[in-house]
């Protein structure tokens, strides 16, 4: 591989691994919190495309206007979705609260389905991610560069909201302990709505970003991000909000590479990050960038 | 226990078995009459429910009974449909179907009897389990659900991309529809047998001991991993058996029907039926079977009160995804809990109580 493909595709590399993990912040953060598997966020993700295309298809919203719609509206959904499906079982078995969020999930698909329709709609592209730069040889779409930019930009957000407001200070003393916190006078489950919040306003972001990538919306299109996403939150260290980032831009970049260096195995894409996902299980549980697991 | 007491479990247990035997055969003939005079649809649903059944027992098994949630059934059922379906077409129909690229040596000569297929679909699934076993059973909880939903996928990928075994996503056609009531049944009941007897045996003992609290059980000499993955690898043999009969009733199968979906309807069977009950397992199955039949008219169009109201094509699973979050809010114990029926509990609560106690007392 000469080294203007390989450049090519380490920037594709980057801008995919860029939207695994802002998707995979809002697992970790979620799990770190309530030691939840949020199986429907890949879902909360197709929402938020399908939201972004009504507004501007239908409405004819500016592009901006209908994004940050859309985020609006996504974010809201998280937060109902903890209120109406999770906190009923929050004291239940994680297993219960595992099995309801696979309904959720279920529901979220079944219902785009239903309503929406099973056929893919093309998603538009504003002009300003859809130019494309040459810089020596290599040919960039500008998403490629906004999308690592934008998740940057809110990752460092995200991280002063957890390390320098009293609410952040809050939900990382839930991670610790829910129990003590609560003693504290802290409001739980404003707190967990919070995080529930944050988690989706930023899978908003990444399912956007991933609609306008491959440029349609369909009902079934969250379910691959989201499990690749997950596989991203472990590989960083779940729990971990850097970590996931970190664990998403590898596995982006590790997935195209290899699919670059073997074309035969491009049939496999979508296995791979499962193997990965087994074989850090096996070898370094923690992940990347985690704390050991205290068993309780 | 006095003699007077033993004597009377005895025969409590005769009983019993006779009650089981008579119900069996009434059972068997009503299949024998459905044979000849129910229409094909109503076979077809009946042959549906048996296969659900065999499923969700065996789900139930490692799920249920041992506490793992494993989400890896679709694999299975894809691997025990591949081996048997790749047995039972003869070599002249295997190299018609394999178009893109021909089927490899040893499975392109082979053609076994349909039982033989089964038996073979059996063990390979069995086999994987056990290879999956390994790494699975290093972790737990939410996460050995994850790394089963993994395997499945992998194995989905695999049935999609290794073409000379698999046929791509062409998949395999032409399959003879071997599977009929007979069979169905007839495996069903024996998956029921061997999972009712395990559970009472000794290993059963283990299984629930190491889901309610896998140190204690260890500490009481339970050798956590082994029970595991005995539960694991038998409900996987079930399932491939299924598997094979499930791709020989339908006479076609490709990569796209075993997605994860297959395991979310049998997730929501087991946790409709109660969640480490094989009773309950039964019964929600036979409500998911003749339940999505009936639901099946939510999805024509339909008339109400002179409105016209067209067909929604995806609103059972809307209903069903709704039904299994319902259920978890607020009848997270399902329709049996862990119970089990037994006919000591059915004959103490019906009016013939008397006429079986002997009239005694």
């Amino acid at each position: 591989m000469d080294l203007q493909l390989f450049g090519q595709q380490l920037i594709n590399g980057i801008s995919l691994g860029a939207l695994y993990g802002l998707i995979a912040v809002g697992y970790t953060m979620v799990y770190g919190i309530i030691r939840l598997i949020n199986f429907a966020h890949g879902d909360i993700v197709m929402m938020s495309c399908y939201f972004a295309f009504f507004g501007y298809a239908l409405f004819n919203l500016p592009w901006w206007v209908a994004f940050l719609g859309a985020t609006a509206l996504t974010t809201l959904l998280g937060m109902l979705i903890d209120m109406g499906a999770y906190r009923p079982v929050r004291s239940a078995p994680r297993i219960s609260a595992l099995i309801t969020a696979i309904g959720v999930s279920f529901l979220l698909e079944n219902f785009a389905l239903v309503v929406w329709g099973g056929r893919p709609k093309a998603f538009f592209r504003p002009d300003i991610f859809g130019q494309v730069v040459t810089l020596g040889d290599v040919h960039i779409v500008l998403l490629s560069i906004w999308t690592p930019a934008i998740t940057i930009s809110l990752l460092l957000a995200l991280l002063y909201i957890i390390h320098r407001t009293k609410a952040g200070i809050a939900m990382r003393a839930l991670a610790r302990d829910m129990e003590t916190t609560r003693l504290m006078g802290v409001n739980v489950n404003r707190i967990i709505s919070l995080t529930f919040a944050l988690g989706s306003s930023m899978a908003a972001a990444g399912g956007m970003m991933w609609a306008m990538k491959y440029p349609q919306v369909n009902p079934f299109l969250g379910v691959i991000p989201g499990l690749k996403a997950f596989v991203a939150a472990v590989l960083g260290g779940i729990g971990n909000v850097a970590g996931a980032v970190v664990g998403g831009f590898v596995l982006g970049v590790a997935e195209i590479l290899l699919v670059a260096v073997a074309p035969a195995l491009a049939g496999y894409r979508d296995a791979i990050a499962f193997v990965v996902l087994i074989v850090i299980l096996l070898f370094r549980p923690t992940g990347i960038m985690g704390e050991p697991i205290v068993d309780k | 226990m006095n003699q007077e007491s033993r004597k009377s479990a005895h025969t409590h247990r005769w009983r019993n078995r006779l009650l089981t035997l008579v119900s069996l055969g009434v059972f068997a003939l009503y299949l024998l009459w459905a044979e000849h005079n129910a229409s094909d649809y109503v076979i077809r649903i009946l042959n549906n429910t048996a296969i659900f059944v065999t499923l969700a027992v065996s789900y139930n098994l490692i799920n249920g009974i041992t506490g793992q949630l494993s989400l890896g059934p679709n694999a299975f059922i894809a691997i025990g449909a591949y081996t048997s379906a790749l047995l039972t077409l003869s070599p002249a129909e295997k190299q018609l179907s394999f178009i893109i690229e021909p089927i490899i040596w040893p499975l392109s000569v082979i053609q076994i009897p349909f039982i033989w297929t089964l038996v073979a679909a059996g063990i390979v699934t069995a086999f994987f389990a056990f290879l999956m076993g390994f790494p699975v059973f290093r972790v737990r909880g939410d996460y050995l659900a994850i790394v089963t939903l993994g395997f499945g996928e992998v194995v989905r990928a695999v049935a999609n991309n290794l073409q000379t075994i698999t046929n791509g996503p062409l998949g395999l056609k032409g399959l003879r529809a071997y599977t009929n009531l007979w069979w169905s049944w007839g495996f069903a009941v024996f998956t029921v047998a061997v999972v009712v007897r395990l559970i009472k045996s000794s290993f059963g003992l283990a299984m629930k001991a190491t889901r309610e609290n896998e140190v204690a059980a260890e500490a009481m000499g339970v050798n956590a991993f082994r029970i595991n993955m005995l539960a694991f690898t038998l409900s996987a043999f079930f399932q491939g058996v299924a598997g094979g009969l499930l791709a020989h009733l339908i006479t076609t199968i490709s990569p796209t029907l075993f997605t994860f979906f297959f395991t979310f309807n049998l997730l929501t069977i087991i946790v409709a039926g109660g969640l480490g009950s094989t009773t309950g397992a039964v019964i929600g199955s036979v409500l998911f079977s003749f339940g999505g039949e009936w639901l099946r008219a939510v999805e024509e169009p339909m008339e109400i009160f002179g409105l016209d109201i067209p067909g929604v094509p995806g609103m059972r699973m809307v209903i069903f995804s709704i039904i299994l979050i319902f259920l978890m809010i607020f009848a997270r114990r399902g329709i049996m809990g862990r119970n089990e029926f037994s006919w000591d509990w059915l004959l103490e609560r019906s009016p013939l109580s008397r006429v079986f106690r002997g009239g005694g007392k």
